[in-house]
């Protein structure tokens, strides 16, 4: 388990973490969502030991960050923001010095270093300068090296940031492969990433924890969350249709869109309106081309979160 | 312990992987031995000894020490890698003096590759020996105050050329504090504080081991600065790592 309390880190006048307080157990996978600047990085980093926190106190796995830290790294699989690795040196010699630090030699140590490279797809690389590398290489080295010791705690700083959409699925694969019963935190300001990989979400901005839900339960949070959109031919009467469905039971209010061939009918409280709308085009027969539950949009709930005046705003 | 053996390692090989190494032992070479022959008066002396080689290794080291140190740290916090190193399981005194290690055992290589100019004297007459192994000694330990003090003015400084300058400055006035240039500016102060100024000079120390008269009291000064320059970089580090 891991946990922090009251968390807290200045920077000068700057409070860029905020008495944050958590836990995670094995097998969650948190996602930590917000916006640059939030403090996601500043967080991890007083986890790993990097930044000394000016107030509160963190835990892994029982061992505390400051009093304890060694014994807190030893159960850690850190990838700091950006892969920051030695650019002279070469994947192979870089790994075998991690896992020597990490106190393993001889077999032992040829074992974990081969059975990183092989999970992390190396081998075509092993003896090229890292500085090399393409910037997909660059961070699957540093992941490499975060796992090599099979830690029971993963955190890793934006570990798909600047991959290309085939890296990005590699890595979400490899996240979910070791999720099992592991503690896994990633931080992202990608939200399909949190929906697609994370079982636990914690929304922060300006240093604060604003929710801390499953990523389901966030996207419920969504004022799209059942609402039904739906597109016409070009010769519909939208205005005509829209006037229909104010009427039917259960809808709160409908939205046009400027096509002047689509809109969105939104439900009042949890009220299920895809049915009777249904119902009601085919006995009206709408020209349809489109009808759609809309499940909840992540980005409307995270801008409403984070930055509630630019999404009303917006909206 | 094997951490700091990993981390010395690790370094070391940086060293040689880029021109670095060789372009300093070269250098050290050649002005070593220019110095010695055309400045010194090696021949002209008409002595079997290397006095003239050893008198010129302060002024060698001033900026020849720094150009290794200032990339210690300063390096690591520019590319980020110290993000790396000090979240491994390591303790910031491992890693300062595994570092400091691998610089030191690096200058001991160009150092001891300086032994052509010891056969030469030995072939040319019949140098006392002794003195000539003590020298060397206190070469080395001069060699490591430099890159003691290197290592915390690089941990302070992200920029390699401003630890270059600093380093460059600290140590000449370690070097000349027994001098009038540096006890003038202390005239004002009670005798104790100049006398203490005084003793620190790295060349008053250097000078009685490079005659090779071996003094604990210089050895133990030597180290005495070496561990209170190395603790002041963990310090440093500890402080000015993340930012
Ligand atoms: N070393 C530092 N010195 C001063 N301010 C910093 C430092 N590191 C981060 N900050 C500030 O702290 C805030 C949080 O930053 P960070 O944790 O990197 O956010 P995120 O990772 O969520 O984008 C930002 O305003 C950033 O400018
Ligand atoms: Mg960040």
């Amino acid at each position: 388990m891991i946990k922090a309390e009251g968390l807290t880190k200045h920077y000068g006048p700057l409070t860029a973490v905020d008495q944050i307080s958590f836990k995670v157990e094995p097998g969650e996978v948190l996602g930590f969502l917000g916006p640059n600047g939030a403090g996601k990085t500043t967080t991890m980093r007083m986890f790993a030991g990097f930044v000394p926190p000016t107030a509160g106190s963190a835990e892994i796995c029982g061992h505390s960050i400051i009093s304890d830290a060694l014994a807190a790294k030893a159960k850690l699989g850190y990838l700091p923001e950006g892969a920051p690795s030695y650019g002279e040196m070469r994947p192979r010699e870089f790994l075998d010095f991690v896992a020597a630090i990490r106190g393993y030699h001889g077999d032992e140590l040829r074992t974990r270093v081969g059975e990183a490279v092989e999970r992390l797809n190396l081998g075509t690389v092993l003896n090229q300068p890292i500085e090399t590398l393409s910037k997909g290489f660059k961070r699957r080295v540093g992941l490499a090296q975060a796992i090599l010791h099979d830690p029971p705690v993963l955190i890793l700083d934006e570990p798909t940031d600047g991959l290309d959409p085939n890296q990005k699925h590699e890595v979400r694969q490899l996240i979910a492969d070791m999720s099992a019963n592991k503690i896994i935190v990633i931080s992202t300001h990608i939200l399909e990433e949190v929906d697609a990989v994370c079982n636990r979400a914690i929304i922060i901005a300006h240093g604060r924890i604003l929710a801390d839900e499953t990523p389901e339960n966030l996207i419920h949070r969504s004022r799209y969350h059942n609402a039904v959109t739906l597109r016409l031919s070009r010769d519909g009467d939208l205005d005509a249709v829209a006037a229909d469905i104010r009427a039917v039971a259960g809808v709160d209010h409908v939205e046009t869109r400027s096509d002047a061939r689509s809109l969105t009918a939104f439900p009042d409280g949890d009220a299920m309106i895809l049915p009777s709308i249904g119902d009601l085009a085919g006995e009206k027969s709408w020209p349809l081309e489109q009808l759609q539950l809309e499940s909840g949009r992540l980005d409307e709930v995270f801008r409403t979160i984070t930055a509630p005046d630019s999404a009303a705003e917006a909206a | 312990m094997s951490a700091i053996v990993t981390i010395a390692r690790r370094e070391l090989r940086a060293y040689f992987a880029t021109p670095v190494a060789f372009v300093f032992i070269v250098i050290f070479l050649a002005l070593s031995g220019w110095f010695t022959f055309y400045l010194g008066g090696f021949y002209e002396r008409g002595q079997a000894d290397l006095q003239p080689f050893f008198t010129f290794h302060s002024w060698l080291y001033l900026f020849l020490v720094p150009a290794i140190s200032m990339r210690l740290w300063a390096e690591e916090r520019k590319s980020g890698s110290i993000e790396l190193l000090m979240t491994l399981p390591v303790s910031i005194w491992d890693a300062v003096l595994g570092k400091f290690l691998a610089a030191w055992l690096f200058t001991a290589v160009a150092l001891a590759l300086t032994f052509p100019i010891w056969i030469t004297v030995n072939y040319l007459g019949d140098p006392d020996n002794g003195v000539i192994v003590t020298a060397y000694l206190g070469s080395l330990l001069m060699a490591g105050a430099f890159l003691a003090i290197g290592s915390c003015i690089s941990a302070a400084n992200r920029n390699q050329v401003v630890a270059f300058i600093i380093t460059v400055v600290i140590c000449f006035l370690f070097l000349l504090s027994g001098f009038p240039l540096v006890l003038d500016f202390f005239a004002g102060a009670p005798q104790v504080i100049v006398d203490t100024i005084a003793g620190l000079s790295f060349l008053t120390h250097f000078n009685a081991l490079s005659k090779g008269v071996i003094d604990l009291r210089d050895v133990v000064y030597f180290l005495l600065v070496i561990i209170a320059w190395l603790y002041a970089t963990s310090i440093v580090l500890e402080m000015k790592k993340a930012d």
